[in-house]
């Protein structure tokens, strides 16, 4: 591609621009808007991400022996919980170690539980945690199939609610996302075909003089790309800036809630909306042009 | 060279277009394409330049399949071709010079290439003095030199003018003949749609004669019409 091509490409594009300013402005605004929300969606999917992962990660499967096992037997099952797949971390909690436990989350109503000193009700047991939170369910039922145990415990309902909770908030920021885009592109698209249409004399008269599709067609995908990239500018900057200053407010007023502020994942999502103003421009654009091609 | 095999163009409502045509025309050759309207005159012309596909026959461009081409090719064929259309087809809002360049502009050629080489084919045309000027201020002749010198401007191998003439006086009819003959004599092959019977009978060219899609007479130093 040749110096002289580029710049008629750039001249091309930014005359139309000029030429359609009003609607020009309407796709920016219309990409900028999508954009926004879907930055801040982003960040909120993400947030709720990481927040369901704390929990998760947070969640146990307590394992209890039969009574009265010998020291060889209880290893022996430790050697069983090893094998069993997909668990993170197994831990032997003795029977004193679960009464002081208990002790602890009584807090100071604990001289109830003072008398069970010489006679701990409480069995030996493990703590198990799981690599992934939706597997909890299915390795409680192995566990509980291993010889010696005979309970074994963890947040019934909770687990399952939260990992179903996690799949819809995922989900419907897809569809939503979807969309946005959509209507972005369709957006994008009418402003272009205006351009396409103003000149549909012009682009035959290309095509007939022997003007490549791609030469026709480049100008319009440019001008796309440029309205795509300005709105996702204005986005990204509405996004930052909105951001910084609603975590730095959460921070402030519910110190309990940690939202998420990794300069590199606010980042990324950034880069995101850029490419995404691109992609929406030359994807809009590029269906508007492509019926007037065929000559 | 241009050949045609056994061209058939039927039109997708039914009607012949051409039937049964075979032709050869060498390179550097001056043709006459004569007949009454409607014998299928353009119909020949837009299958040589890939606006419409034969029905049936075959049809070489210095030895390419035309209908072979695929969508990516088509324009370096036309570019191979200067076509002057009838009705001019130059875009309003741009000026003489711009019109003449776009035509180098969508090869690609570099902006001294159009500095040089525009100036010099409108000087040829005798359109010097007004590269400035928009089509809407120019005559139907002038404008017509303007789609010539756009035809001409990227050096092709072939001129193709679909009846140039086709509403210019007598003498800018002559004028414009004149043209034709002097791009002809640079090695160009010119492909001539007209109906200008005395032009045709005093230049001593090559005529093919149409008439409902089947060529009827093709002779050297031919005449328009040989029953008058
Ligand atoms: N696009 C089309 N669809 C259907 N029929 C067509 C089409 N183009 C041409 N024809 C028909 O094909 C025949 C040949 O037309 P063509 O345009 O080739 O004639 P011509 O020799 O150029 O006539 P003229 O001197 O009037 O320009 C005519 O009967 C015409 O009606
Ligand atoms: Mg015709």
């Amino acid at each position: 591609m040749s110096f002289n091509t580029l710049f008629y490409y750039w001249r091309e594009a930014f005359s139309s621009i000029f030429r359609n300013s009003w609607l020009s402005i309407a796709s920016v605004g219309t990409v900028a808007v999508s954009l926004l929300i879907l930055g801040f969606f982003s960040l909120l999917v993400i947030n709720a991400s990481t927040f369901t992962q704390d929990l998760e990660s947070g969640l146990e499967i307590r394992v209890f022996l039969k009574d009265g096992q010998s020291g060889d037997s209880i290893k022996k099952i430790k050697a069983e919980i090893d094998r069993v797949s997909g668990i993170s971390v197994v831990e032997f909690v003795p029977k004193e170690q679960a009464l002081e436990e208990m002790k602890k989350s009584f807090g100071n109503r604990r001289e109830v539980l003072e008398g069970l000193q010489n006679d701990n009700p409480l069995p030996d047991g493990f703590r198990v945690k799981a690599a992934q939170a939706d597997q909890i369910p299915a390795l409680a039922g192995k566990l509980s199939a291993i010889g010696g145990v005979d309970q074994v415990v963890y947040g019934h309902g909770l687990v399952e609610r939260l990992v179903t909770a996690t799949k819809w908030v995922r989900l419907a920021g897809a569809v939503i996302l979807v969309f946005l885009c959509i209507a972005a592109i369709f957006l994008i698209s009418t402003t272009t075909r205006m351009s396409v249409f103003a000149r549909r004399k012009e682009i035959g008269i290309m095509i007939l003089l022997g003007a490549t599709n791609w030469f026709v067609r480049f100008p319009y995908i440019l001008e796309g790309m440029i309205l795509g990239f300005v709105g996702a500018v204005l986005a990204a900057s509405g996004v930052y800036a909105g951001y910084i200053s609603l975590t730095a407010y959460l921070e402030q007023s519910l110190p309990f809630v940690q939202p998420v502020t990794d300069q590199n994942v606010i980042l990324t999502v950034l880069m995101g909306i850029l490419g995404m103003g691109l992609l929406i421009g030359a994807l809009g654009s590029s269906f508007s042009i492509r019926k007037f091609l065929k000559i | 060279m241009i050949n045609f095999y056994n061209v058939t163009k039927i039109y997708p409502n039914g009607v012949k277009g051409l039937n049964d045509v075979s032709l050869t025309i060498q390179k550097g050759e001056f043709v006459f394409l004569v007949g009454p309207s409607g014998a299928g005159k353009t119909s020949l012309i837009k299958i040589l330049f890939r606006e419409e596909l034969p029905t049936r026959g075959q049809v070489l461009f210095y030895g390419k399949n035309i209908s072979r081409l695929k969508g990516r090719e088509i324009p370096y064929l036309r570019r191979k071709i200067g076509m002057v259309f009838q009705d001019f087809r130059l875009l309003p809002q741009k000026t003489v010079f711009e019109n003449v360049a776009f035509a180098m502009e969508v090869t690609g050629a570099s902006k001294k290439s159009i500095r040089s080489r525009v100036p010099e084919v409108l000087e040829w045309v005798g359109l010097a003095d007004k590269t400035k000027v928009l089509p809407s201020q120019l005559s139907g002749g002038e404008q017509q030199r303007v789609s010539i010198a756009r035809a001409i401007v990227n050096s092709p191998m072939v001129i193709i003018a679909d009846e140039p003439t086709g509403n210019l006086d007598p003498d800018t009819s002559w004028d414009l003949m004149k043209l034709f003959g002097e791009i002809n004599k640079t090695g160009a092959t010119v492909i001539m749609v007209t109906h200008a019977r005395d032009i045709v009978d005093s230049m001593k060219k090559r005529v093919i004669a149409l008439s409902d899609g089947r060529i009827n007479r093709d002779e050297e130093g031919g005449v328009y019409c040989n029953e008058l």
